[in-house]
């Protein structure tokens, strides 16, 4: 009797034990130390939490984009996750204003961050995600190079004709192999495309893509493309909406402008080290306007979580100053949250070529034109970023002529969204 | 002693299963007991074969970018009228779904020029290894090698060899001869791919061949030789038409291999430049998983279509095998 009772009670207490007990899983994807960084942070979060423990799952970008949506899409998947989709995973992400303490502050914080996920039937004031690396789509160039050649640098305000001009000039000089390069995604294209006045939507916020400013810049882009302005490779390279940057060639030595983004920073600041020195662009100018791109990376809470309000919890606790602060400090990304873009990021052991790009990248952001973050909380966006690399790589090599690429990249929008 | 052992343990083992074998049989009896030994087999089967084509034929006609059913609303033809909506099939550009005719048309010469060179310098180098050679066992090793790489690794390798400042490059400037970008151009990205393919997948079909050359008996060349048949004429009179039939076997292979080929071609040049590259396995991943929306439906219509192509191509090799087997 006295066994039965005490295996009751053993059995009762474990029961509860793990009842009591909430795993949240984290699917996190890293462009540097992210998934470590915040890693380090969830023994804090697990001593002010007991009873919830979170599991950071570390997986490439590649299954962010492909397999998490299809796991979502049948109900199961991570707690949490790492993202940069907000507008496609709208649909499967919770929404934690009942769950955390103090909104307002998140919202004071975060407030234009949070507007991207906002989208579709989601809350119009509703906390779906927290931010922990905004960035800027801009440009790299290398100083040495410029040195070497004995051209000028343009500087702020330059156009694009400018930078190919010049490009062109110090690749001829020093024989590298490309002036330019910009990467294979819409997502790249836009900013310049925008410069160029292309608008994206119209007066009643719906889509439009092929204006008078997107032919315009897209005939630009194809004719640098055969007179070898831009890197053929990184574009001609690759088919479909396949992604491809020029990083490798950057690093190398052996292009002289790279258009890509802040998330390169960290990546330059570790590869390249003292081999050469580089700067950043800042914002690039077309006849229309000096646009980039703004984006990030951000964690979002999904609906079908069985902890919802743990996952609340941890998502303040990510949102909080200290631990943004220092999760940022040691990934060396831009940050959302407005009380630390004032107060500055104490990084850890950069550069002087990584603390400037960072300035020259943090200081684009409030620059950019309306459209840019329109797109960026745009829910078919991605249809966008895959649809233009696909077509208007069509036209660079010849398969199609610039005018059909363009009608047939208006029809695959148009197809999309009507889905 | 040991035999004893063994046989006993057998008896052993037999009257173990002997018994609810039995009792198997009473109760199914004797004509049905055999489809007991095939349910474990038929189960599995039908779960990851039959299962996922019926899926298929519901995703193909049901529209919309949900993954659930129940979420998916019923479309009918649409998807396959859409993929197959063209003014004219040689020419993309007049077709709805060009990217879907370009993949199309880019398999086709694909698989034309991969399984007839594939196949013609298999059979030479099968010829070749047939023979008394030095070092017979280690060139059938050599070729046979790429096929246990993965396709990635392969893909890989000749990327070094073919990008811009690769191997191969670097041997022509070495050599004093100019430069090619040989992914970036459309045709020479086309040969690439079907060289590579033919690199990594010959050592297997070789093997095939050889196998086939080997079980042809001597005493027919011993008899030719005899007569003062010219070697040519034993190739052409003797070697092939007894060949025939394995090569049939390969030809079925590697027409199925070809049409489904995707790795190394997506690794190598990502179905560029443009879309030259592009065939229509990846057009479907594509469709169906790389781009926004995921277009399942129009992803699994494309499938069928190229299952049906298959389908039909597989038939008529099969036929021909049975037509020549009837004729032997």
């Amino acid at each position: 009797m006295k066994t039965t009772l005490t295996t009751t009670a053993l059995g009762l207490v474990l029961a509860a034990g793990a009842a009591g007990a909430q795993e949240l899983r984290f699917m996190c994807y890293q462009d540097g130390s992210e998934c470590a960084a915040w890693g380090a942070q969830m023994a804090t979060f697990e001593a002010e939490n007991p009873g919830i423990s979170v599991i950071v799952d570390e997986v490439p970008y590649a299954s962010i984009i492909e397999s998490l949506p299809v796991q979502l899409e049948v109900g199961e998947g991570p707690d949490l996750a790492r993202v940069t989709d907000y507008g496609g995973l709208a649909r499967f992400m919770l929404d934690v204003r009942p769950y955390v303490s103090d909104a307002d502050a998140i919202e004071a914080r975060y407030g234009q961050s949070l507007a991207w996920a906002r989208v579709g039937d989601n809350n119009a004031d509703g906390i779906y995600n927290i931010v922990d690396q905004l960035t800027a789509t801009g440009g790299f160039a290398n100083k040495t190079l410029f040195d070497q050649a004995g051209v000028e640098m343009p500087g702020a305000g330059a156009t694009w004709a400018q930078w190919a001009e010049a490009s062109r000039a110090v690749r001829d000089a020093v024989g590298v192999d490309f002036a330019m390069a910009i990467d294979r995604t819409g997502h790249r294209f836009a900013g310049p495309a925008m410069s160029y006045g292309a608008a994206y939507f119209d007066a009643n916020g719906d889509p439009i893509l092929v204006d008078d400013g997107f032919r315009t810049f897209a005939e630009q882009f194809v004719a640098w493309h055969e007179d070898g302005t831009l890197a053929r490779d990184v574009w001609a390279g690759a088919g479909g909406g396949t992604y491809q940057d020029a990083a490798a060639e950057f690093i190398n030595a052996n292009l002289v402008m790279y258009y890509s983004g802040s998330w390169q920073i960290g990546r330059f600041g570790r590869d390249i080290g003292d081999a050469f020195d580089w700067v950043a662009t800042g914002g690039i100018c077309g006849p229309v306007a000096c646009t980039g791109m703004p984006g990030g990376a951000g964690i979002v809470g999904f609906k079908q979580t069985e902890h919802p309000e743990a996952v609340g919890k941890l998502m303040e606790f990510m949102a909080r100053d200290e631990v943004q602060g220092a999760v940022l400090a040691q990934t060396r990304n831009i940050p959302a949250n407005s009380v630390l873009q004032e107060q500055g990021i104490a990084y850890q052991d950069v550069s002087d070529d990584v603390k400037a790009a960072l300035t020259t990248f943090a200081a684009s952001i409030p620059t950019f034109a309306d459209s840019a973050y329109a797109l960026q909380g745009y829910a078919n966006n991605r249809a966008i970023y895959t649809s233009t690399p696909a077509r208007i790589t069509q036209a660079i090599v010849g398969e199609l002529s610039l005018e059909d690429a363009l009608t047939r990249l208006d029809a695959d929008i148009a197809e999309a969204i009507a889905q | 002693m040991l035999k004893t052992l063994a046989t006993q343990a057998y008896d052993g083992a037999f009257n173990l299963f002997e018994r609810p074998m039995l009792a198997l049989q009473r109760l199914f009896g004797q004509s049905r007991i055999a489809w007991v030994f095939l349910l474990p087999n038929l189960l599995i089967f039908g779960l990851f074969t039959f299962l996922p084509i019926i899926l298929n034929f519901v995703f193909a006609t049901t529209g919309g970018d949900r993954i659930l059913l129940a979420d998916r609303p019923f479309v009918g033809t649409e998807h396959f009228a859409s993929l197959l909506d063209c003014e004219s099939y040689f020419d993309p550009n007049s077709c709805h779904r060009d990217l879907f005719w370009r993949a199309v048309g880019n398999t086709g010469w694909f698989v034309l020029m991969q399984v007839g060179f594939m196949i013609l310098f298999s059979l030479i180098t099968a010829l070749i290894l047939n023979r008394d050679i030095v070092l017979r066992g280690f060139f059938r090793a050599v070729f046979f090698y790429p096929v246990l790489l993965s396709p990635v690794v392969v893909a890989l390798i000749w990327k070094w060899i073919l990008q811009r400042n690769g191997v191969l490059n670097a041997g022509l400037e070495g050599a004093g001869f100019g430069t090619v970008n040989w992914l970036l151009e459309a045709d020479w990205a086309f040969f690439w791919v079907v060289f590579v393919s033919i690199w990594c997948n010959m050592g297997f079909y070789v093997l095939i061949l050889l196998a086939g050359l080997q079980s042809i008996p001597s005493d027919v060349y011993e008899a030719a030789e005899m007569d003062g048949t010219p070697r040519w004429r034993s190739l052409w009179r003797i070697t092939l038409p007894l060949l025939m039939p394995t090569m049939l076997v390969v030809m079925v292979l590697s027409v199925i291999r070809a049409v489904q080929a995707f790795d190394e071609i997506y690794v190598l040049t990502g179905g560029g430049p443009g879309s030259a590259t592009t065939l229509l396995i990846q057009y479907i991943y594509d469709v169906g998983f790389a781009t926004r929306p995921r277009l399942y439906g129009l992803a699994a219509a494309a499938s069928l279509l190229m299952a049906g192509v298959l389908f039909v191509l597989t038939m008529m090799q099969l036929a021909a095998t049975r037509k020549q087997s009837g004729d032997n």
